[in-house]
């Protein structure tokens, strides 16, 4: 991990995640909870890093805005930090902490994904302020994020709101120049205010916040007008842009002659700003990604403009995409040559791909979940069957069990890894149990929320701020929640990963099957060690057992011919990548030809 | 009026060092006095898929990515990865090349065939094109895993707005002290290739 250097250095590349944590913290931000999803997480693991501020993961998305409004409530800035879809799991205390407001700053951080680059679904976010009546600005670059996370907690205690700060992948992940500025936070906020009529929200006190809340979007609607990141940008006449966030700079990229007005706010909309901008263009557009938010409330005004009608509404955008929108070119995009694709994979080594092998022999039905494992439902070992969303896995597998009754008898099992069933599996089991299921739900245990890079839970004894701690024991858990066969495996170990799957399907009732193995990245020290193993070509069949692996160190080699010591044709052999081999042995205990070899005689 | 821009995209397979390669350029261009913004994706990145990263800079930068056709310099750091990406080159585009394989999941299979004349089909539309043996160079710089630097060498002699220690300044910065010596060479070598 690099260290912050940020002494004595003026201006620095940072990613737009960067940018946010550094502005947060310049500002006096001293308080932020998260959990980890592409594109957001950076900003967590960067703000943790600077001194004096308080920073966790937490559990999930809605546990960390909890976590936040508290903090807010204590009269600190507090920054709650999630993907797209982690707003979805956070939308309760959302939509109610929009009436209450705080005592001291809240900013949720919302980090959209259009094209899907890591994600499930390309949901987009701006409907959510306006779902939840927050106002939300949306920054264009790493400077701009860095700016914008200091207006967005003025504004949270302006208007005593809850403020969101809405990233896409692409600003989230580019990096641009930075100019560093020193912290000026400002001193100790914390206090305690007993106020129930604001923070009380039974229906008498609801009532009157919800008068509160139109009171205050009108007001911020007004304010909208004069927000100096509101800007008209006039150039030609001839053509008008409304635009926001990274859409801005790829319509700058290809018409920079062209008028603008960048919204730094996207919700409320500068109603008046809007009509006159239109008023002094000829031809206007809206150039905005996913949802048309923007020109459906352009078009509410009465006013005339071009949008969805000649942009996509699905995909991120890139400079050429606003050029052949606005030129309404005919030329479609050139077809990349036709080669094989490259979709990320298991790594060498990794546990999930022995659980996977085996649980494809029982030919189950397998709900999936969210994490590195779900890239197993690729050939060849296509070991999973559904994906929608954290912790889904297991109230499908019972859904789908109790449905079935006798006909998914030993045919339904979820899987899910160690920190999504901490994030959303744990109530699921809990119903598992109190309604008598009878799938089988294994936990992917490879101690890390490995997907996005290695971070702590509560199951790894770590914080993210690197202090020890209290270490989650998911077989007492199980058992606690009334699951009463509850077994622990190294999958790695393809026999007795095999036969405990077995065992367990045949059973009547729940079971928890704990496959526990460690993420290939946490095994540094052993790497270092590793004798690969190597492919005998005079005793392989080509059989291709060891492919069924789907290995990247392992590769077929087409050599038709007679195998040397079989005497029997073959139409070609393995090879394994002595430079990728990790010696995860898997290969070894596949092969019936006895044509893999441990190096060095057997390990 | 449009400001004239440099684009670069750099492609290559999860492991490679594309993205820390592109930090690099980013920094030494920024010291350079120049707007630089740099965009990749990443998240899945570590686990074999393909990398790309996009380096664009000049006076003044808009988007950080460049849009089909408008890439100067694409930088593939796995010959395969050329193919991909090359629709993005404008006409008069150079290439420089990895001859390294790293094969797919489909062609491990035996589902799909390795495009082992990738280089050759690059050539029939682009007329600079430099093929590298950058693992090579690496060994002998001293530290296999040190391709990304070569390649790096070998870019750095067509971006003629920077110094060779411009580059050398920011890779001993970027990597840890008993790294930079092999990196070091390993820029020289890459540079040194024709």
């Amino acid at each position: 991990m690099k260290k912050q250097e940020t002494k004595g250095m003026q201006q620095q590349l940072m990613s737009g995640n960067e940018a946010i944590a550094r502005g947060a913290f310049e500002h006096g931000v001293t308080f932020a909870a998260g959990y980890p999803g592409t594109p957001s997480t950076e900003i967590m693991e960067a703000f943790s890093r600077y001194e004096g501020v308080y920073a966790e993961w937490s559990p999930n998305e809605k546990v960390a805005l909890e976590v936040a409004i508290g903090a807010a409530l204590a009269g600190v800035k507090a920054m709650a930090v999630m993907k797209h879809v982690g707003v979805n799991v956070a939308a309760d205390p959302l939509f109610t902490v929009s009436y209450t407001g705080m005592n001291g700053a809240l900013v949720i951080v919302t980090a959209d994904d259009p094209s899907l680059h890591s994600s499930q679904n390309e949901q987009d976010n701006r409907n959510y302020a306006k779902f939840a009546k927050i106002p939300m600005l949306e920054p264009a670059d790493s400077q701009e994020a860095k700016t914008f996370i200091k207006l967005a907690m003025d504004l949270s205690e302006k208007f005593d709101t809850p403020v969101f700060l809405r990233t896409t992948t692409r600003v989230s992940h580019s990096k641009s120049v930075v100019k560093i500025g020193e912290p000026s936070g400002g001193g100790d906020r914390r206090s305690i205010k007993f106020e129930p009529a604001k923070y009380v929200m039974v229906p008498a006190n609801a009532r009157v916040r919800r008068v509160a809340v139109e009171k205050r979007m009108a007001q911020l609607k007004e304010w909208a007008e004069t927000f100096p990141e509101n800007r008209m940008e006039m150039g030609s006449a001839d053509v008008g842009i409304i635009t926001a966030g990274m859409a801005y700079n790829y319509a700058k990229d290809v018409f920079p002659d062209y008028s603008y007005l960048k919204l730094g706010m996207v919700h409320p909309l500068p109603e008046k700003m809007i009509r006159t901008f239109a008023s002094k263009v000829k031809e206007l557009y809206v150039v905005e990604e996913l949802d048309p938010f923007i020109e459906e409330q352009v078009r509410a005004m009465g006013i005339t403009v071009t949008g969805k009608k000649v942009f996509p509404y699905t995909g991120e955008f890139d400079p050429g995409v606003i050029e052949v929108g606005i030129q309404a070119l005919q030329k479609g995009k050139k077809a990349p040559a036709a080669i094989p694709p490259r979709p990320p994979n298991l790594c060498p080594g990794c546990p999930h791909r022995g659980l996977f092998y085996a649980l494809g022999k029982t030919k189950a039905f397998v709900t999936g979940d969210i994490g590195c494992y779900t890239l197993s439902f690729m050939k060849p070992l296509q070991g999973l069957h559904t994906c929608i969303c954290m912790g889904a896995s297991i109230g499908m597998a019972h859904g789908m069990s109790k449905a079935l009754r006798e006909k998914g008898k030993g045919k339904i099992v979820g899987v899910i890894g160690d920190s999504t069933f901490i994030h959303s599996g744990i109530t699921p089991l809990l119903n598992m149990a109190y309604n008598k299921s009878d799938a089988v739900i294994i936990i992917a245990d490879n101690r890390t929320t490995a997907m996005t890079g290695m971070q702590d839970h509560p199951s790894t004894g770590t914080t993210l701020q690197g202090e020890k701690t209290k270490e989650l024991d998911f077989a007492a858990l199980a058992k606690v929640l009334g699951i009463e066969s509850v077994r622990v495996i190294h999958p790695l170990n393809l026999k007795k990963t095999t036969s405990v799957l077995k065992e367990e399907l045949a059973k009547d009732g729940p079971s928890v099957v704990i496959s526990r193995g460690p993420c290939i990245f946490l095994q540094r020290e052993r790497l270092k060690t590793v004798r690969p193993f190597t492919v005998d070509t005079d005793a392989c069949t080509g059989c291709q057992l060891c492919l069924g692996l789907g290995c990247p160190a392992i590769s077929w080699k087409t050599e038709e011919g007679v195998v040397p010591l079989t005497g029997k044709k073959r139409k070609g052999f393995a090879s394994i990548d002595k430079t990728l081999c990790v010696q995860c042995s898997l290969c070894f205990q596949v092969c019936r030809a006895d044509a893999i070899k441990p190096a060095g005689g057997p390990s | 009026m449009k400001e004239p821009v440099t684009s670069l995209l750099l492609a290559g397979v999860g492991g490679q060092g594309v993205l820390l390669a592109s930090d690099i350029i980013g920094k030494v261009m920024m010291r350079a006095g120049l707007d630089v913004k740099k965009s990749e994706v990443h998240g899945m990145a570590q686990r074999g898929g393909c990398v790309t990263s996009h380096v664009r800079y000049g006076r003044k930068i808009y988007s950080p990515i460049a849009k089909e056709g408008d890439v100067d310099i694409l930088v593939a750091f796995e010959k395969l990865e050329t193919l991909r990406y090359l629709n993005f080159l404008k006409a008069g585009g150079k290439v420089l090349i990895n001859e390294e394989e790293i094969y797919p999941p489909s062609v491990n299979l035996g589902d799909a065939a390795y495009p082992v004349d990738a280089a050759e089909v690059v050539r029939r539309q682009f007329k600079d094109v430099l093929v590298i043996h950058a693992p090579a160079l690496a060994r002998k710089a001293g530290n296999a895993r040190a391709v990304s630097t070569v390649m790096l060498g070998a870019l750095s002699r067509y971006l003629p707005e920077v110094s060779p220690d411009d580059w050398k300044n920011v890779i001993a910065e970027e990597f840890s002290e008993k790294l930079v010596p092999a990196n070091l060479k390993a820029f020289d070598l890459g540079r040194e290739t024709t």
